[in-house]
């Protein structure tokens, strides 16, 4: 009876946004009297974030502060449309939307500030502190919140945008399956260490390394959240979890969280990450959104691995100990992956 | 213990890394409510009077209802009304016909039969939840179980029994034609038979439950004008709202959806079940309402990741080049479709993964059987066939005796190579990600496979070519189930050719409304591929932030940046970030000198949200109305 180490490896894409499009989502963006921002959009917090990354998206498109931004989601008598949080669509679709808005938002803002300053829009620019200045001429210039007061005060114009982003609606081809499935894809590549108990059929996993390619990490620790929290839901599906034991029978069901298994938080793997950046052309700022991929390479790599330490092939999930137990019986015991 | 590298190093020349906030680890806007407990979620909203809802469910897979008895029910104590399916305005719906997607063919609540473990056939409004428990316990309903079928391929045999009327084969219709989807690219029948090594193998996804903390869950109450507001921790706020909607039989503008935080989703919060439901008992009883699932409901009822059956062959040369690839695979999509159609076609994009392989094809059979409904999950379409694929290259790699990194490095798709779905692959970097992974945890792979790049290589000779392809009409809708066709690989005897070079038009984003809508090209922080050489003219409406040129103007493997075409740049083989001209807008028209008016307003202090009013609870997080 032994511990036997195993190492293994996968790597996949992931398309970002509704597949074949038809997903629109829109956003509003308006300023207040003293030139703060508020974001009215449809889509929802899971989570993930979504507030915050639509806040920084509007935040660097109006060139104001991001303390100067809030975001107010979701409710259907103030908020545009959207499709909603799923299909990695929510930094795509309404990220783009909210561009769009606080774009229009901010043309409005440095027309009033020029009519202020008695220059041409044109030649004006924002510092992202809360002034908007001549460019190449620092000193000639106003405040965001004296540009607003000015505006709806005095000029009377609202410094608002409207934003939406659709993909439209394509189909498949019946015969060949041709498409535009998507507009882009984000990357992963993940090895696994793990060891297995060849007495109880235990996993553990011991450690993760891999890199994750987003497009633009548009928030650095939203990112490491997601791929943090991804990874332990790969391995939980891995090796944990399913709602049906016996698939297809529906029998032995779990009904809650005692009999419905994950890893605790004292499994939680140490993960060694690395971001890779390549941006996309039509995402916001080039981020391609990394929640829904993050998992995805985990649970392909988990099993190689437990082949490479055992010799044993689990194509069916979740890999269980009583899996291992009667793949090392078929076996006569466990065959380490010999040389790759 | 953990550690998160940024690598900047790679793509820098794609990427301008000096944004003002994007980038930054900005705190959520959130996060201070979230940890303090002072966020609001669905259940929070406080009402007098609030009456809560409880499903009647079927104990039977397959069952025919020959009555529903619901007096008893009525006469527990606390019971306000009994709900049945007579009293769902419209009873039959797919979520996905907001997108014109699919055929109706869910009821809210069952009324002729039920079709898996847990559906709802009736339910009861109460003052209390333990009361509405009680006489859901008391509904008795006169069940003539009839044969299920629970597994995906039993489901596609002549003599399965028919689970949902509407889709009378078990499966869904794709395209008015056949039984299921459809990938033909180049022919694997003739690469199969020059591979050095066929390898073949089955994988079996489990189904999942999404396990959010917080359960599905909707309050719904009467607000005036005859409208009803819905608190609810839906995923997709217009979904729900849009499907009430329909159920309900009534304009949009009379619901007031509101929302937009949720204790978790992971694609188990689109099903848009709650919403109706509690809003029908608003509407029946005139009160406030609540009607959530608990954590039976969560894990049992409420749709999981559906199970789904993949087979792999691969046809591998002896240097490890993978020239053929055939799937075939099984979605469980439960009783009734949902979402899962729809994946298939997202499934069906993203196969062979992410690698380029000459001849590709495949059949998904979106199949329908006496179980819970599947529905999305983190990685919907996508998880379990990356599973399998994965397994698969390392079989692959063992078969051909490669180290499995380089396998995959030898075999990914690269800038400009086609892909199954005919369209060209563009920003990629599955190589990179390799490369990095690899050395991050210290496995050693080859200087050649080390000095590869996504950038260079693709799309050249055959890597970007349409090949011609094999076609075959085999699995018209009924045809399996009047057996004439029993095979469900792709076919081994095509009988039709598509011409090489066979492609349509990409589509691409809607271009924007108004041209200042757009964000000016040098500040969205990236390269794109949109107006190089001719100076920007005036910024007429176009595609926003640098949609792709049309597929067909795409250079036939010249450069090897290939979709890229970077600004004019003095090096022609590293092009870098550059900022690009700024554009020239139209002069603003001077706009009317406004009245001169007195002192503006002027707020002495920043705006601040919310109110503290004193003798106010600081532990009371909700509003209470009547």
């Amino acid at each position: 009876m032994a511990i036997h180490k195993g190492r293994g490896f996968a790597c996949i894409n992931y398309p970002i946004g509704m597949n074949l499009g038809g997903d629109p989502a829109q956003a509003l963006v308006h300023s207040t009297p003293d030139g703060k921002f508020m974001v009215a959009l449809s889509a929802i917090d899971l989570g993930q974030g979504m507030k915050s990354v639509t806040r920084q998206i509007a935040s660097e498109t109006l060139g104001v502060p991001v303390e100067d931004v809030y975001v107010d989601t979701a409710d259907s008598d103030t908020g545009p449309h959207d499709m909603g949080s799923f299909a990695s669509r929510g930094t795509h679709r309404v990220g783009n939307a909210v561009i769009r808005a606080s774009a229009e938002a901010r043309k409005q803002m440095l027309e009033a500030a020029a009519e202020e300053l008695e220059v041409n829009a044109s030649d004006l620019d924002t510092d992202g502190k809360g002034n908007i200045h001549v460019k190449g001429a620092p000193s000639r210039s106003i405040t965001v919140a004296d540009t607003a007061m000015a505006a709806q005060f005095k000029q009377g114009r609202t410094l608002a945008g409207r934003g939406i982003f659709l993909i439209p609606p394509s189909d498949a081809d019946a015969e060949t399956g041709e498409m535009t499935p998507v507009t882009c894809f984000a990357h992963a590549a993940l090895v696994i260490d793990l060891e297995v108990d060849d007495e109880t059929g235990d996993v553990e996993v011991k450690e993760i390394n891999s890199a994750y390619e987003v497009g633009r990490a548009l928030n650095p620790k939203l990112v490491e959240q997601q791929l943090i929290g991804g990874a332990w839901m790969g391995v939980s599906h891995a090796l944990y979890e399913t709602t049906e034991p016996q698939y297809p029978k529906r029998d032995h069901g779990p009904q809650d969280f005692n009999t419905y298994l994950m890893p605790g938080p004292g499994q939680i793997v140490p993960h060694n990450i690395a971001v890779l950046e390549r941006p996309a052309e039509d995402a916001p700022f080039g981020g391609k959104g990394p929640g829904e991929m993050c998992a995805n390479p985990v649970l392909p790599a988990v099993a190689n691995a437990i082949y490479n330490a055992v010799g044993i092939r689990c194509d069916r999930l979740p890999i269980t100990p009583e899996k291992i137990l009667r793949g090392l019986r078929a076996n006569g015991g466990a065959r380490p992956q010999q040389v790759r | 213990m953990s550690s998160t590298e940024f690598r900047k190093d790679l793509f820098a020349d794609e990427r301008d890394d000096t944004l003002k906030e994007i980038g930054k680890p900005t705190i959520r806007q959130d996060i201070l409510g979230h940890v303090t407990g002072r966020t609001k979620y669905f259940d929070d909203h406080l009402f007098d009077g609030l009456l809560h809802m409880r499903a009647v469910r079927s104990p039977h897979h397959h069952a025919r209802i020959r009555r529903i008895d619901t007096e008893a029910a009525a006469r527990m104590p606390g019971v306000r009304r009994v709900v049945t399916a007579k009293d769902v305005p419209v009873n039959l719906n797919t979520l996905l016909s907001l997108i014109n997607f699919g055929r109706d063919d869910e009821p809210l609540c069952a009324h002729d039969k039920v079709r898996f473990l847990g559906e709802t056939v009736a339910w009861i409004i109460a003052d209390t939840e333990r009361e509405a428990r009680d006489a859901v316990a008391q509904v008795r309903v006169d069940y003539e179980p009839l044969p299920h079928v629970l597994d995906v391929e039993e489901a596609l045999k002549p003599d399965a029994p028919v689970v949902n009327e509407v889709y009378p084969n078990n499966t869904f219709d794709y395209h008015g034609k056949y039984d299921h989807q459809k990938l033909r690219f180049g022919d694997v029948n003739a690469a199969f038979a020059r591979a050095d090594h066929v390898i073949e193998a089955e994988y079996q996804m489990s189904p999942i439950e999404q396990a959010p903390i917080e359960t599905c869950g909707a309050i719904a109450a009467p607000e005036q004008n005859g409208r009803f507001v819905c608190h609810t921790n839906t995923q997709a706020l217009f979904f729900s709202l849009g499907t009430t909607a329909k159920l309900l039989d009534t304009p949009s503008s009379r619901l007031h959806f509101i929302g937009g935080t949720a204790g978790g989703g992971f694609g188990g919060k689109v099903d848009s079940i709650v919403e109706p439901t509690a809003v029908l008992g608003a509407m029946l009883t005139g009160r406030p309402v609540k009607f959530a699932w608990d954590r039976y409901e969560e894990m049992q009822v409420g749709a999981p990741r559906g199970g789904e059956r993949w087979r792999i062959k691969d046809g591998v040369m002896r240097d490890g080049t993978i020239i053929a690839r055939e799937f075939t695979g099984f979605f469980d999509s439960g009783a009734y479709m949902r979402l899962s159609p729809y994946a298939i076609i997202k499934g069906t994009g993203h196969l062979p993964g992410p690698y380029s392989i000459p001849n590709v094809a495949s059949n998904v059979y979106c199949v329908v059987a006496n179980r819970t409904p599947a529905t999305a999950m983190r990685g919907f379409g996508i998880t379990a066939v990356d599973f399998s694929i994965e397994c698969h290259m390392d079989r692959v790699a063992e078969a051909v005796g490669m180290n499995p990194i380089e396998l995959r490095i030898l075999n990914a798709y690269r800038d400009g190579d086609m892909k199954a779905h005919r369209r060209k692959a563009k920003n990629t970097a599955l190589i990179e990600c390799c490369q990095v992974a690899a050395g991050k945890a210290g496995w050693s792979i080859s200087a050649d496979a080390m000095a590869q790049s996504s950038l260079r290589g693709g799309g050249l000779g055959e890597r970007g070519a349409i090949p011609e392809t094999a076609t075959d009409e085999e699995g018209r809708i009924g045809e399996r189930r009047a057996g004439r066709t029993r095979d469900t690989a792709p076919s081994r005897q095509p009988t039709g050719r598509v011409p090489a070079g066979h492609a349509g038009q990409a589509v691409t984003a809607a271009p924007v409304q108004n041209p200042d809508m757009e964000i000016e090209i040098e500040r969205i922080g990236h390269r794109i591929a949109a107006q190089q050489g001719a100076a920007p003219a005036p910024r007429a409406p176009q595609p926003p932030a640098g949609q792709p040129t049309p597929p067909r103007a795409a250079p036939p493997a010249a450069a090897p940046q290939s979709s890229y075409a970077p600004p004019p740049s003095p090096q022609a083989t590293a092009p870098t970030y550059q900022q690009p001209p700024a554009p020239t807008p139209p002069p603003a028209p001077t706009p009317p000198t406004p009245p001169a008016a007195s002192e503006p307003y002027k707020p002495e202090q920043p705006f601040s949200r919310g109110v503290n009013r004193p003798g106010t609870s600081r532990f009371l997080s909700g509003t209470r109305r009547r």
